[in-house]
């Protein structure tokens, strides 16, 4: 390719070249190692946070329906004597689990918590949530493509958003 | 300074079990104090889990998230001193990381 154009040129071939080189390793260590889930995954789901009923809240974070399956296993307490803290968890046998968020229909802001469960990760959760009042929990379990939910309602005593 | 973040991972088999604690006032920015002014909405938003450089576990938290909040999962594929990190950062722009062995 260089061969009938001269040494200049090649010269200069050879420095721009080197010179993507440069730019792309020092681009790589300017970004530091890559997680291992894309980028566009880690962005915060802002719009989700705001959505004030769970069927908008789900809209927004997941745009897909849900159906119920018994094989998410959602533990709640049937009675929450503090609605500041209500341990709540999730376990699920479904296979391929990318994600998993936890819903409370009454809050002035339904969703509570999402997390995402990268390859190698177990699909449970164990958290503790607020609950303003009586309300459906629903989990979310986002596993091998589709979405699949578990609801109980947990009635709550005392509210937990400080009113 | 101490860190927010206390962070326990045991090796059960093939499964590291971590449970996390973390002092945080996870504010929602509904509630008033004594003079009637309303506290600022202060709560970590993202929390993340490292091992090896890649990331075992992610949680997207809003206000509802309890305060001093707490979060329990698994992962595979680790070995006993091997380093797990723990990061948080919060809506106010705080930050706080802890690296804990796996034992």
């Amino acid at each position: 390719m260089t061969a009938s154009f001269g040494p200049s040129v090649t010269r200069r071939l050879i420095i721009k070249g080197a010179a993507v080189v440069a730019l792309v390793g020092f681009g790589h260590k300017l970004l530091g190692p890559w997680p291992a889930l894309a980028a566009a995954n880690d962005k915060y789901p802002e719009d989700a946070f705001k959505q004030k009923g769970a069927p908008d809240a789900i809209k927004a974070l997941y745009g897909r329906d849900h159906e119920a399956s018994d094989k998410v296993k959602l533990d709640a307490p049937e009675i929450a004597e503090n609605g500041g803290v209500v341990p709540i968890s999730v376990t699920t046998t479904l296979p391929d689990v990318t994600s998993i968020s936890f819903i409370v229909s009454e809050n002035p802001s339904a969703l509570a918590a999402s997390y995402k469960i990268p390859p190698g990760t177990v699909p449970a959760v164990a958290n503790r949530l607020k609950m303003a009042k009586t309300s459906n929990v629903i989990v979310l379990v986002e596993a091998g493509g589709k979405l699949y939910s578990a609801t109980k309602e947990v009635k709550v005593t005392v509210g937990g958003c400080g009113g | 300074m101490a860190s927010s973040i206390r962070v326990r991972a045991i090796l059960n088999g093939d499964t590291t079990d971590v449970q996390t604690l973390i002092q945080h006032p996870m504010d929602t920015g509904l509630v008033k104090d004594a003079k009637g002014e309303v506290i600022p909405a202060h709560y970590i938003q993202q929390l993340s889990f490292e091992h090896n450089g890649k990331a075992v576990f992610l949680a997207d938290w809003g206000t509802a998230v309890s305060k001093d909040p707490y979060v329990k999962f698994a992962f595979k594929g680790a070995a006993k001193g091997d380093e797990l990190k723990v990061s948080w950062v919060d809506n106010q722009g705080a930050t706080d990381s802890l690296t804990a062995k796996i034992q």
